[in-house]
């Protein structure tokens, strides 16, 4: 009972922790069609401006929750500014130019923090399950990705900006015409999503620590995710990532890590041979 | 007889290809020749890439699973047999055949664009874990260990057909990849040039008209993806050979993604591009590592980033677009015949 218990914890935590990794990604592919490989340089920095930021006396929780989203979101703004809005509706091209600019920031890290394994130790002490003991920072990771997918939920569901720029993804002429700033709207949901990334980086620090390439390691996930879970961003990156998570998460109780990383590999070609279109091409088109 | 712009082309470049595979191993270091026999084998790869995604339109983010596949078969089957022959053959035909399956589990599926991206990455980083995580005694395919993330070292080299002994290493496998190289090119030209051909970059432009005018696109899509499968375990026969050794990393995702850039770089939708390109990134790399002027990823990244936003078609369009209208204003001021 009680290892049914942790498995089961587990199992969520895989789940949110796919989710977390994967909505950065989700808001900037599915909301504006760009393709950003620099995804997990994303992460990292936002792990770095946590780590380093604690290193320097900061407050824990406002140095995870408020200082790397900020400083992720507003160099995602700049990104945005100096390279990505030149390459609009040019996929290929986008995939390039931020491949290179994953690798420059994974060399600027390198250059100036240098090849160290940085942390953290995560806080909250252990949470006992019968004979087992479970971090309390894994609820932690598992209550604040909810919190966090809610809180995108509602924002583009109730709020003006929302819809504004759910407006603009449908069809930029037509919101542009009736006085909408596209490139404003375009602006600002790229660095919410660089936000949520730095985020998720900051969050994930604790546990998985912070290297210059670490990104690497995130984006192949994020990525298997978000397009697994198709065209509309939200729902379908949550759906795809329950179904990884908990494929990859059992697999790797029976088996091993290896096999169960091999699992959501396989699940993920299958997936994409039964619905060509990812999960949300064929369910949950209405949502978000 | 008159002879065309492309023929010309062709034939210059033939015969610079003539020079350098022979008359290069006579002048050059064979620490130089050493070089850029990798060079040229990555040569071939980024040329595979070029003809399944730049003229099949065939968004294939897992080439590396095919040029892993070589890699590892002809490690695997020379140990066991001692002689390379077969396992040549061996490690062009099993790319093939799991391009072939691949291609009818994606073609048939309706499998496209960027969903298809992922099933090949995937793919390829199913051969990362599964090889990745066969370290130990247990795992030996005959005689041959394959000793995860530690890769299998001391790979015997390519013989001549039928002697053992007779080993192509240095100076003679240069000879042996840049002929291949060239081999290589000049079939896929002939190839793309066919009837066959056409119809496959017919498809990539616009693959509801094609299958509207009566082609069954999936047959040529699996064509061009088997044939592309096979040049990548062609370069992956010769990279094991050319360094007797082979790790998971020819199946991680950073060599994945480098084939793409090379080809992108290069002028996706040319041959010749993915040539030059995969062979500027390789020198750029090695010059970097050498003289440790500054990371490399910081400065790679930074010339791609410039080049996507300056040069968004890649550096061979570039050049043909500059110097196509001089080359041709002239041999338009001559007489045309109408018969060339």
């Amino acid at each position: 009972m009680d290892l049914a218990l942790v498995v089961l914890i587990q199992v969520l935590y895989a789940i949110a922790s796919l989710a977390l990794v994967s909505v950065g990604l989700a808001i900037i592919f599915g909301m504006m069609g760009v393709i950003n490989f620099a995804h997990g340089e994303f992460l990292m920095m936002g792990g770095y401006a946590f780590v380093l930021s604690v290193g320097a006396g900061v407050n824990f929780w406002i140095a995870m929750l408020v200082i790397a989203p900020v400083t992720v979101g507003v160099i995602g703004i700049i990104i945005e500014r100096l390279i990505i809005r030149h390459l609009y509706g040019r996929i290929m091209e986008t995939v390039l130019a931020t491949w290179g600019l994953s690798l420059f920031l994974i060399g600027l890290a390198a250059t100036v923090l240098g090849y160290h394994q940085k942390g953290v130790a995560p806080p909250l002490g252990k949470v006992v399950i019968g004979t087992y003991r479970e971090g309390g920072y894994t609820f932690f990771v598992i209550g604040i990705t909810i919190v966090l997918l809610l809180m995108v939920y509602a924002g583009l569901k109730y709020t003006k900006f929302g819809l504004i720029a759910r407006g603009t993804m449908q069809n930029a002429d037509m919101s542009s015409a009736l006085g909408a700033s596209v490139n404003k709207i375009y602006a600002v949901t790229f660095g919410v999503g660089a936000a949520l990334s730095g985020l998720a980086g900051a969050i994930l620090a604790p546990i998985a620590g912070v290297l210059p390439d670490i990104g690497v390691t995130y984006v192949i996930k994020a990525f298997i995710t978000v397009i697994g879970g198709g065209a509309v961003a939200l729902s379908g990156t949550v759906a795809a990532a329950i179904l990884f998570g908990a494929v990859n998460q059992t697999v790797t109780f029976l088996s091993r890590p290896v096999v169960g990383e091999v699992a959501l590999l396989v699940v993920a070609i299958v997936l994409l041979r039964l619905l060509p279109n990812g999960i949300t091409g064929k369910y949950f088109r209405k949502s978000l | 007889m008159k002879i065309s712009l492309e023929t010309a082309g062709l034939l210059a470049m033939a015969a610079i290809g003539v020079v350098l595979i022979f008359v290069l191993p006579a002048v050059a270091e064979v620490f130089l020749l050493f070089d850029l026999t990798v060079f040229i084998v990555m040569s071939i790869l980024a040329l595979s890439l070029a003809l399944v995604w730049g003229f099949g339109g065939i968004l294939c983010f897992g080439q590396s699973a095919f040029f892993g596949l070589g890699a590892y078969t002809y490690a695997v089957a020379v140990i066991n047999f001692g002689e390379s022959t077969i396992p040549i053959v061996l490690a062009i035909l099993l790319p093939v055949i799991l391009a072939i399956v691949l291609g009818y589990f994606m073609f048939w599926g309706r499998v496209s664009d960027v969903y298809l991206a992922v099933i090949t990455l995937a793919v390829s980083l199913i051969f990362y874990y599964l090889v990745g995580a066969s370290a130990g005694s247990d795992y030996k395919i005959g005689k041959a260990l394959l000793g995860g993330y530690n890769g299998m070292p001391s790979v015997p080299p390519i013989n001549v057909p039928g002697y053992p002994k007779s080993e192509i290493v240095y100076g003679d496998l240069y000879i042996l990849a840049a002929s291949v190289l060239m081999l290589v090119y000049f079939a896929l030209r002939w190839f793309l040039a066919s009837d066959f051909g056409h119809v496959v970059v017919s498809i990539r432009e616009n693959e509801s008209r094609a299958a509207l005018l009566g082609y069954d696109t999936r047959i040529y899509k699996l064509t061009v993806f088997a044939i592309g499968g096979g040049i990548a375990g062609i370069a992956g026969t010769l990279f094991t050979a050319w360094g007797a050794y082979v790790s998971p990393t020819v199946f991680s995702m950073v060599f994945t993604a480098q084939i793409i850039i090379w080809v992108l770089v290069g002028g996706l939708g040319t041959l010749l591009g993915a040539i030059v390109g995969c062979m500027l990134i390789q020198f750029a790399t090695t010059w970097l590592g050498e003289t440790k002027l500054a990371d490399i990823n910081l400065i790679l990244g930074a010339v791609f980033v410039l080049l996507v936003l300056f040069i968004p078609k890649g550096i061979v369009p570039m050049f043909r677009d500059l110097l196509g209208p001089l080359i041709r204003g002239r041999t338009s001021a001559e007489p045309r015949s109408d018969n060339n």
